[in-house]
This record gives structure tokens, C-alpha cells and sequence, in this order.
């Protein structure tokens, strides 16, 4: 019989589901690994010491999770109402140029308390900018959001060299970038966060924006579960002949919902650009974007599954990172690999073990 | 459970036994059907016929019990191994490819070899032969979403015919036919059976079962409660066997008290996605206190009416009156603020989120009351208690407010979208097939509710493609042919009448 309909408890379902997923994918991982001739179970130790090992390792982890955490959640609302925003790429791309915008024209005169506001409003505003137009040509052209939003990427990538290039480059200098922001335009590092167990921070970049990511965690949770906007994209995201017999406006909801995905996208940018660097560079978002898929995919469209995911994801990069530097023979293309097998077996092969663990479930507990 | 029969048995099933978790679907089934006979399952939905019909043709695996054919124990392991055994099934919702042809269908994953061309002249001399022997006649190069409903079961029964089916299942076969389709259908399967095929016909129609079967059983809560001839028994022993309870088949009304219009419909014109014109000019009123039918074959503009009048469809021209105050081209939400109330004719489709949980479905339409949460949050906790009200005042079962909607019986998920409309006691009620797929218990019940608003002074208007359905609870009856109404009758009239103005024939 079919073992789909069969429901699950949730630590099942959220727990030992990913859990064995996440095994697999460390065990296939650990073939390459092998396969190349290094030691599969030196490479994870590597690994994990260098993604949690020291209060620096964690830092830099924590910093590559905000980032994901943002792109995670902006994907997340749009499938909630039926819609895959491809698009968080450019849309934390442009965030950054909005953050920048703030950052430069306020540094000089006020502490960077009072920057951050303007710079979470400026930075969500190009975010959702970047998204309106694709959002727009979805709910009343019926252009496909996949494509509109992927071509985005590549107009926002372009219009970001210009900018830079053109515009913003400081004179005199050749790297396309802008000037350092003052510390009225920088966010501040969360030594004490890091500090409160034991940790130190060292040179990592952790910021004050991983706060902000938590804080839209909630917002987001608040957002979907809690009000009649997050009942109504649902509704659509599910059955949009239902949400047209409910009276709920398919272009509205498609307008707002994207509006909000490519905000969050573009709040992204606060952590590279005024948490770390402290200036907008080219290609700063590096690929961010694109792991928000499958952190939102992991994450199971949940805010909780998502700071999970994300977290899971920093370790990869950080520990990557660090495994690339002490076994040589693992380049950062093999990191990748290895990302990969992640995504494909808790992403893509979500379901593979499904069948197998409702039977035996259900053998268990005699049902 | 088996009446001794003259003919040796197509079907033998042997104590078969099937769980679902803590659902017990069939109990200890025993079941003799006899060669060349047509034998009809009923019961309410949930009662396990479809269940034991998938252990026949091998979706599921009994956990129990023995299958045989013809005299023979077989193991069905799926349905190739059913199909080996000379088992066919029409399905509720047809499988078949829209865009294929009638033949490409038929042969599909019959195909005979790695190229198409020899497999196809074999198929359309088959087909042939199938359609002379048993009056199946199709175009084997129409295309399928071109046929109308009844043509495209055909080929379904031709596709279980050309490999090899000497026994027929078919659930719920008329639910999509028009009346005429549904005559023809069962012509097509008395030849079969005078050709020696077994039929099992699987409904909750009483009427079917008494016009067509030889013998019937009857399941009630996973057990085979009674096996009859057909000929020995009636109408009201079969629905009483079902429900467990007598039952009232014809629902009892008093004298309609019309009073002022609420709805009215003028010079109504509405065109579907593709420009064709479904509604044509379309005039009539419904008053205060009375329940106006809309009889109708199905695809005639009754779905496109209501989907106008609800707000779901534009009209392309012409006006609609809520209570006096024009309400064309209002979205679905204004017209639920004007007092409109719909029962759609697709709760999986439109009445309900399938995914969500019955709560989340209560309020549906209505999610932005402020009763349901101040401003823009929702208050979880006074949707549930809302719901928990309704599922307790309607007999909604299981009673739990948490349960993903996929998980209620049919009937159960039209009592959670009649409730969540009757319940805001709406001025009007338009309502499209308020018991498609709906057990005959919850039946009686919808139909009491809609009487009861009735005589609470709403007016009803009423969409359904059961004429019985139309004529036991209608004032006045409308019929709609080719998108015009072409005649309107009392709440009296012949079934005869009816039948010809809905084929176009008679005005």
C-alpha cells in the first residue's frame, strides 16, 4: 500500500528522518572522501573542530548561518503562497546596494543604532524592488516567477557592476567597491555572545545581524501561523481555486508575498555588508541565495527548520573552509561535493527512507 | 455470506481481512460472485467497498484471507498480476491521457513490442471487434479531452476488454454521467453480461443497484452485512441495511412561503476561460423563503452560473441583484458581506483545503472576521471553539477540530463547508451539488438543513445534477440546456418532463 497518508509523530518526521538523511549523506560524502585517498572520519573531525571547535570557528559558522538564515526564510514565504522566488540571489544583491545607500549617507552623523533601523528598511526596500517586478508580471501576466526571477538575478548582477563600477567606486581606486563605512555604518560584532560561553571571537565576523535573522525567524512564524495575510497565502499556496472561492485576491496575495520574500532577501545583505566588510563589494552575496533553496527546503518551510538548516549549512561552509586548508587534496570544489550530497539526500531525496521507516514503525508499535 | 448459485463462481473471497492502522476496513469479508451476473457493492462512503475492490485488483494486500478466480487461488500481488487474472477495473476518476487518442490509450502499456506501428494495427482490429461485440462504439482517433464523459468511461472499459478482463469492476461508474449516459452505460454492461462477463458494479446508488444487478451486498462499517437477489428485495431494506437505522428517503417539506426577491438574475451572460459562451441570456428571480432548482445535464452553464453569481466568474454581460443592490463583478468576499453564502460544487477543489486542518477550513471565506481575530492576526483559539460548536452541532466525524481535512469521510467534509455557511446565517444560499459523494445519512441531514433555511426565510438556490435531488427539495425547478434556461416547473413535476427539457427536446 502507499505509506504516504500514514502520519508520522513529529520527532519522526522532524527528527530521525533528517537525522538518517543527513548520515547518508555524510556516508557518501565520506566515499569521495576516500575515494581521493584521505581519511573520511580525520576529514569530518576536521570538519567539525573547525566549524565548532573554537570561539572563532563558531563565529564564522554563525556568520555564513545569518546569511542563510535570511535567503532561508525569504524562499520559504514565497512557497507558502504557492510561489519558488529563485530570484533571493539579486534580491540580497540590490538589499545591499539599499544597506549601502544608508550606511554611506549616515555613518558621518549618528552611532550606528541609529543607522541600522533605516539600514533594515533600505536594505528590505531593494530587496522587494528587485522582487516587485517579476512578482508583478506573475500575478497579472502569468509569467512564470521561476524564470522572471532567474533572469533577475543576471539584470541585478549587471546593474551591481555598473553601480560599482561607474558610481560608487572610490576614485583613484581599481577594486569596484565603496568606501569603508564609518562606524555609524558598520554593525557591531557579538564578542559577548560568543564571550557568555567561553568563546573568542577572534577575526570572525559574527554581527549584530544574526539578532535581526532571529528576529524575523519569529516575525515569519507570526507572519505564516498567526495572521489572516500568512491564512491567505496558504490558502492560495495550496488550492488557489479555493482562495478564489474564499474571495482571496490571487494578485494581491502574489504582490505582497513576494514583496516580503525579496525584503527578507535583501536584509541579507546586512551581514556582509555592514556586519562584516563594512563596504558593498561585487558579488558580495556569493551565492547565498541559492543555498536559501535548500535550506528552505531542508527547513521544511519552517522558521525552526530553517535556523536548523541554516546552522547545518554554516558548518559545512565554515568547516569546508578549514578542511580545504588542512587536507590539501580537498579543494573547496570538493566542499561543494559534499554540499551537494547534503542537499540531494535531505533535500531532494526527502522521501526516500519514508516508506521504509512507516513500515518498520508501524511493525513496532503493532499497528 | 453467498447465495447458492446455479453458475460457478467468477469471485471467491475468503475471509479477507485488511487494517489500517486503527481503522479495521474490512472485517472477515466473504464474497461469492457468480459467473455472467452483474453484482452490486453498496454502502456509505468509508464502509470499505473501495478497499476491498483495491485488494481485488492489488493496490493493497489483505492481511488476511484467500482470493480465488474462477475456482482458483491466486495471489494478487498488483494489479499486473489482477489483470493476468482477468481483472479489470473502471476507475472512479479515469485514467486515461487526455491528450492521447482513443487507441494510443487503449494500448497504452499493452504496446506490443519496441515499435509502435504493428502494435497499433493489432490494437485497431481489436478494437474493432471489441466495439461490434459489445456496442462500445468510439472513434479510436478522437483525442480524449475532446469526448464527453460518457465516451471516455467507454474507452475505459474497452482498455480493461482488450487485455483480456473477464471481470469488470467499476466504482461509483455513473457519478459523471448524464442520465442518457448513464441508460447507455448500463446497456453496455448487460450485453457484457450476456456475454458471459462478470460485472461488479461498486455505488451508494439505490436505484442503480435496484435497475441493473442480479445480486447485491451490502457493507456497512468494513463488514459485509447482507447479500440479496436483487429481485427479492427493496429499496428501503437496502438503504436500512446501509445506515444500520430506517431511513427517510424522500425528504418531507411543507408549503413554500415566497416572499420579497433576494436574488435576481438579469440578461445573464457568462463565457468560460476559452470564450465560449456557457451561460446564455439567462433571466430568473429566487425569493425570500423558497428554494429554486436548477435542473441541468452537467457542462449545460449550471457551474459557470453559480461561479458568476458567487463572484468566482466575470460575467461578460449583464446584472446581478442581492437583495436589491447590484452585485456583479463583486469579488467573492463582498458578496459574503452582502449576505451570499456558497456551497461550491467541488469542496475538494474550492469548499476546502484539503491540507488543512478542519479549524483552518471553519473560517474559510469568512477569515477575516473580526471574530476570528482583531485586525490582522488570527485568534486560534476562538476558531477552534467556533469550530468545535459547529462540529458538535452538525455531527461532524471524528470530532476533532485538529484532524487534517483529507482525513474526514466525504460526507463529513460536506457537513464542514455546510456548516461553515449555514452558520452565518446568510441571507441567501446558493448551493452546487450539495451531495455529490455523500453517504445517504449525511444526505438526509444536508437535506434537512437547506428545508430548515427555507423556512427560516433565506432564499435557496439550488445546483445539482441529480434530478431526484431537484425534485424532492425544489419550489420551482429551472432547466438549463446549452446555457439557456429553456423552461421553469414546479417542485411537481414529472421526471419525464424534465428528462426531455434537459435533453433540449421539450420546453
Amino acid at each position: 500500500m502507499s505509506t504516504a497518508s500514514v502520519s508520522l509523530p513529529a520527532w519522526i518526521n522532524y527528527g530521525v528522518i533528517p537525522l538518517l538523511n543527513l548520515v547518508l549523506a555524510f556516508f557518501f560524502s565520506g566515499l569521495v572522501v576516500w575515494a581521493i585517498g584521505e581519511n573520511p572520519f580525520e576529514a569530518l573531525q576536521l570538519l567539525l573542530i573547525g566549524a565548532l571547535g573554537r570561539g572563532e570557528g563558531i563565529g564564522f559558522t554563525l556568520f555564513y548561518t545569518t546569511s542563510f538564515i535570511f535567503t532561508g526564510l525569504s524562499v520559504a514565504v514565497a512557497i507558502h503562497a504557492g510561489l519558488f522566488n529563485i530570484g533571493s540571489e539579486g534580491q540580497a544583491y540590490l538589499g545591499g546596494l539599499g544597506a549601502a545607500l544608508v550606511a554611506l549617507s549616515l555613518d558621518h552623523y549618528v552611532p550606528w543604532y541609529v543607522t541600522m533601523p533605516f539600514a533594515v528598511i533600505g536594505a528590505a526596500l531593494f530587496g522587494a524592488a528587485c522582487a516587485a517586478i517579476p512578482a508583478w508580471l506573475q500575478a497579472k501576466r502569468g509569467s512564470h516567477i521561476v524564470i522572471t526571477t532567474i533572469m533577475f538575478n543576471f539584470i541585478v548582477s549587471s546593474l551591481m557592476n555598473y553601480v560599482l563600477v561607474r558610481l560608487l567606486i572610490v576614485p583613484g581606486k581599481m577594486a569596484p567597491e565603496t568606501r569603508t563605512f564609518l562606524e555609524g555604518g558598520q554593525l557591531p560584532k557579538l564578542d559577548w555572545l560568543i564571550a557568555l560561553f567561553g568563546g573568542r571571537l577572534g577575526a570572525a565576523p559574527l554581527n549584530f545581524s544574526f539578532l535581526i535573522a532571529l528576529v524575523m525567524c519569529f516575525l515569519v512564524w507570526v507572519l505564516i501561523w498567526r495572521t489572516k495575510l500568512g491564512y491567505e497565502m496558504r490558502t492560495l499556496g495550496i488550492s488557489p481555486s479555493a482562495a478564489s472561492y474564499a474571495g482571496i485576491r490571487y494578485a494581491k496575495i502574489v504582490m505582497i508575498t513576494m514583496l516580503i520574500s525579496g525584503g527578507l532577501a535583501g536584509m541579507m545583505a546586512l551581514n556582509p555588508v555592514m556586519g562584516a566588510s563594512a563596504r558593498l563589494q561585487i558579488e558580495f552575496v556569493g551565492g547565498a541565495g541559492f543555498v536559501g533553496i535548500a535550506v528552505s527546503l531542508m527547513g521544511r518551510n519552517h522558521p525552526a527548520g530553517i535556523i536548523l538548516a541554516a546552522l547545518l549549512f554554516g558548518i559545512l561552509y565554515q568547516g569546508g573552509a578549514e578542511l580545504s586548508f588542512d587536507m590539501p587534496r580537498i579543494t573547496r570544489d570538493m566542499i561543494v561535493v559534499i554540499q551537494g550530497m547534503v542537499i540531494l539526500f535531505a533535500g531532494a531525496l526527502e522521501y526516500m527512507l519514508r516508506p521504509a521507516i512507516v513500515r518498520l514503525y508501524q511493525q513496532v508499535t503493532g499497528k | 455470506m453467498s447465495l447458492d448459485s446455479p453458475k460457478e463462481p467468477a469471485i471467491e473471497l475468503v475471509g479477507i481481512d485488511k487494517k489500517f492502522g486503527a481503522v479495521h476496513a474490512n472485517r472477515n469479508i466473504n464474497l461469492t460472485v457468480a459467473k455472467g451476473s452483474i453484482h452490486g457493492i453498496i454502502g456509505e462512503n468509508g464502509a470499505g467497498k473501495s478497499t476491498l475492490m483495491s485488494i481485488l485488483y492489488g493496490f493493497y494486500h489483505a492481511d488476511q484471507g484467500e482470493i480465488r478466480i474462477f475456482g482458483k487461488p491466486v495471489a494478487i500481488r498488483d494489479s499486473q498480476t489482477a489483470i493476468a487474472s482477468g481483472i479489470g477495473m473502471v476507475h472512479q476518476h479515469f485514467m486515461l491521457v487526455e491528450n492521447f487518442t482513443v487507441l494510443e490509450n487503449v494500448m497504452l502499456g499493452a504496446e506490443g513490442g519496441q515499435l509502435l506501428r504493428k502494435g497499433v494495427a493489432t490494437a485497431r482490429k481489436e478494437l474493432k471487434r471489441l466495439e461490434d461485440d459489445y456496442g462500445l462504439e468510439v472513434d479510436p482517433d478522437a483525442v480524449i479531452e475532446e469526448l464527453p464523459v460518457g465516451s471516455q468511461q467507454r474507452v475505459e472499459i474497452l482498455k480493461a476488454l482488450y487485455r483480456g478482463a473477464e471481470i469488470l469492476i467499476l466504482d461509483e461508474p455513473t457519478g459523471v454521467l448524464t442520465p442518457a449516459e448513464a441508460d447507455h452505460l448500463f446497456k453496455v454492461l448487460r450485453v457484457l453480461r450476456d456475454q458471459g462477463k462478470t460485472i461488479i458494479l461498486i455505488t451508494h446508488k439505490l436505484r442503480e443497484i435496484m435497475a441493473i444487478t442480479d445480486t447485491v451486498s451490502v457493507m456497512r462499517r468494513g463488514e459485509m452485512v447482507a447479500t440479496r437477489r436483487t429481485a427479492e428485495t427493496t429499496v428501503e431494506e437496502l438503504a436500512e441495511l446501509m445506515v444500520g437505522r430506517r431511513v427517510l428517503l424522500r425528504v418531507e417539506k411543507g408549503g413554500a412561503n415566497p416572499g420579497k426577491v433576494l436574488l435576481s438574475v438579469r440578461n445573464l451572460t457568462v463565457k468560460d476561460s476559452r470564450g465560449v459562451t456557457m451561460v446564455d441570456d439567462v433571466s430568473f428571480d429566487v425569493r425570500a423563503g423558497e428554494i429554486v432548482g436548477i435542473a441541468g445535464v452537467a457542462g449545460n452553464g449550471q457551474s459557470e452560473l453559480l461561479e458568476a453569481i458567487a463572484g468566482i466568474r466575470k460575467p461578460a454581460s449583464g446584472e446581478i441583484f442581492i437583495d436589491g443592490q447590484p452585485a456583479a463583478g463583486i469579488d467573492p468576499a463582498g458578496l459574503r458581506d452582502l449576505g451570499l453564502a456558497h456551497i461550491p460544487e467541488d469542496r475538494h477543489h474550492m469548499g476546502l483545503v484539503l491540507k488543512f486542518e478542519e479549524y483552518e477550513n471553519s473560517i474559510l471565506g469568512y477569515h477575516r472576521d473580526e471574530r476570528y481575530g482583531r485586525g490582522a492576526m488570527l485568534d486560534l483559539d476562538a476558531i477552534r471553539k467556533d469550530a468545535e460548536e459547529k462540529i458538535a452541532k452538525y455531527d461532524i466525524r471524528p470530532p476533532n477540530a485538529r484532524l487534517r481535512t483529507a482525513n474526514f469521510s466525504g460526507g463529513n467534509q460536506q457537513k464542514i463547508v455546510v456548516a461553515r455557511e449555514i452558520e452565518r446565517d446568510p441571507k441567501m444560499l446558493i448551493i452546487g451539488q450539495p451531495t455529490r459523494g455523500v453517504d445517504i445519512g449525511a444526505i438526509e441531514f444536508i437535506h434537512k438543513r437547506i428545508i430548515e433555511m427555507r423556512d427560516a426565510g433565506k432564499a435557496v438556490l439550488l445546483v445539482s445534477v441529480e434530478l431526484d435531488e431537484i425534485r424532492s427539495l425544489s419550489d420551482r425547478i429551472l432547466v438549463m440546456f446549452a446555457g439557456k434556461v429553456v423552461g421553469e416547473k414546479s417542485g411537481e413535476a414529472g421526471e419525464q418532463t424534465l428528462g426531455l427539457m434537459m435533453a433540449g427536446i421539450a420546453a
